[in-house]
């Protein structure tokens, strides 16, 4: 009893802390553009539709894949910004979030219908040479493709952190997220501080696209519950938090692990709605953010 | 004469035609077109009260839907008279809205609109969990056609009806007040809440009948096909495409989907949402008011051309 609570509770910790890197662009983008991306889990399955190709046709191995899939998603999604997004940068913040909502659910009818056509309804996923290891530390097991997703997802939060805190570009986007007013009077193109937060968001649903395929399975229907996965993890961790999201992603897997422990598995993602609507309604700054004034 | 008595002239005329299509055509399968057209135009009409009229981006609108069918379906298959059962299916979809109507509404903007997508996707997982088996119709030799095309029938015009007459009263002048500005509406004593919640009562009505229509239309489908949220999406779709807001949006709308998805599932499959949803973006951006403000635009453009420098007085 104890080393299967225990196991639940690492094994949430892990699927966590992938759900905090499926969260992670879309946070990067909601903060800093406002833009209201409902179309985040496509972009996760064509990240992992990407590495599914590159794996079968070629034989690449899926982490040797990540930037191949990274690049992929990025050119999408500085295409996505340049033809759809962009028009609405000049809207007041509130029709704002509520038109890039909107044109996001008319995006994600089309790509998951561009992908239905291209690469059929099938169920797809990877399998390695080295999928089934696992380790066992006080015998509780560690997957390693579990544990390779939690090292990735925490990579790419320090690599984000550090770009956005050290670099020249990333303080603009900093400064855009502030005020863009001002950061405009001060000489940066918001243009480009939102194209390229738009990309990178779309970058990291590519890499997170990655970890979902070798973990779990893709096809063209699965972006919908990524992206509520994505929305309940940037509710919990507060909006347009970055660190927040990881924090949020390992609250989620927590509650589905215990969920699964306790009621049935089937009411995992059901629990994981319960939650995101209680925080919406009661805490909507989320749980660590400080009331807005 | 009066704009308003060409409407009601026309309105009048289309019903008399669609009231009579049976007699005309004997095709199952057109008839079974013009039952899609009818659910959609129905879905996507009361939708539009509360997502058009009253400015509350409802993306939950499938649970309603679901939630009705599923109640006539299992009360109907049970033996208890199909009018029961379908007016119960209504009547469960309103209790069900009153329920989370509060709560939800404290959700302001696009914190309703996920919150009401989350709670429909609560009710699609719980509805598959619980039933996620095929539901058969046992009668199935009596299976008749024909009173199905005509309960379709009713209930589209009945909600056209309503959403008319609703958006006419004091009460739609009251949902509107609070889509354009619920602080402004509250200071001038229109309660935001209770238009709210009366908006989405009626709109979760007519959404819960239109999903027991479905329930008895169908020979047989999983019980929790209902809940799944393209039933949300499509007839949101179609209510922008068309124009939000106004009621005869969301009849275009359904038509036109109807039409393009049949035109293009004879060449290249499912082709058609890709271009509904190019087509919704493109309205969401540069079009807010949907097809029905390209024809207005259409016909000022004309009108002014047959009398240069004049003011078309209508227009004033």
């Amino acid at each position: 009893m104890l080393q299967s609570l225990g196991q639940n509770l690492v094994f949430g910790l892990l699927v966590g802390a992938l759900y905090g890197l499926v969260a992670l662009g879309l946070s990067l983008i909601f903060g800093v553009t406002k833009f209201l991306n409902v179309a985040h889990g496509e972009l996760v399955m064509f990240g992992g539709y990407a590495c599914f190709w590159a794996f079968t046709l070629l034989g690449v191995d899926p982490f040797v894949s990540i930037p191949i899939s990274a690049m992929f998603l990025f050119l999408i999604g500085a295409l996505l910004y340049k033809l759809v997004f962009s028009r609405t940068v000049k809207l007041p913040e509130e029709s704002k979030i509520k038109n890039t909502l909107l044109v996001a659910f008319g995006l994600s009818v089309i790509l998951q219908n561009l992908a239905l056509r291209m690469w059929t309804a099938d169920e797809r996923g990877i399998t390695t040479s080295y999928a089934s290891v696992a380790f066992t530390i006080l015998e509780v097991r560690f997957p390693i493709m579990r544990v390779a997703s939690l090292v990735v997802a925490v990579v790419f939060l320090i690599a984000l952190q550090l770009f956005l805190r050290k670099t020249y570009t990333g303080k603009a986007i900093r400064a855009t997220t502030q005020n863009w007013e001002a950061a405009s009077l001060m000489g940066i193109d918001i243009h480009k501080v939102y194209l390229l937060s738009f990309a990178l968001g779309a970058a990291l649903a590519g890499v997170a696209g990655i970890l979902v395929t070798v973990n779990y399975s893709i096809q063209p229907a699965m972006g919908l519950g990524w992206t509520m996965k994505a929305l309940i993890v940037m509710v919990l961790g507060g909006l347009g938090n970055i660190p927040g999201a990881l924090v949020g992603g390992l609250i989620l897997g927590l509650t589905e692990s215990a969920t699964s422990f306790f009621i049935s598995s089937n009411y995992r993602e059901v629990a994981g709605l319960v939650l995101f609507l209680l925080v919406l309604i009661f805490r909507p700054q989320g749980l660590f953010g400080a009331k807005e004034a | 004469m009066n704009k308003k008595w060409i409407a009601l002239i026309v309105s009048i005329l289309a019903v008399i035609g669609l009231a009579l299509a049976p007699v005309v055509i004997k095709k199952d399968s057109t008839i079974n077109l013009v039952i899609l057209v009818l659910l959609y135009m129905t879905l996507a009409s009361s939708w539009n009260i509360l997502g058009g009229y009253t400015g509350q981006t409802n993306l939950g609108h499938a649970a309603f839907f679901g939630i009705g069918s599923l109640t006539t379906r299992l009360l109907w298959i049970q033996g208890a008279p199909f009018v029961l059962s379908f007016l119960a299916g209504g009547l469960v979809a309103v209790a069900l809205a009153l329920l989370i109507g509060a709560p939800a509404f404290k959700l302001r903007g696009v914190y309703f609109a996920i919150g009401t997508l989350a709670l429909a996707q609560i009710l699609n997982l719980t509805a598959s969990n619980i039933w996620p088996e095929m539901s058969y119709n046992p009668a199935l030799a009596s299976y008749n056609l024909i009173p199905r095309y005509y309960l379709f029938l009713g209930l589209a015009v009945v909600t056209i009806a309503c959403s008319y007459l609703l958006v006419n009263s004091r009460w739609g002048l009251g949902m509107m007040a609070v889509r354009e500005g619920e602080d402004a509406a509250e200071s001038l004593g229109i309660s935001a809440l209770k238009h709210k919640l009366l908006a989405l009562g009626i709109s979760a009505f007519f959404a819960g009948l239109v999903g027991g229509a479905f329930a008895y239309y169908h020979v047989s489908y999983y019980l929790n096909m209902p809940f799944s949220p393209e039933w949300t999406f499509d007839p949101m779709m179609m209510a922008y495409i068309g124009g939000t807001g106004t009621i005869i949006g969301p009849i275009i709308g359904s038509v036109f989907f109807v039409l393009l998805k049949q035109l293009l599932v004879w060449n290249v499959g499912e082709y058609h949402l890709i271009i509904f949803g190019t087509l919704f973006i493109l309205i969401v951006l540069f079009l807010p008011g949907g097809l029905v403000e390209v024809w207005k635009k259409v016909r000022t453009l004309i009108t002014q051309r047959k009398k240069p420098g004049k003011v078309n007085r209508s227009e004033v």
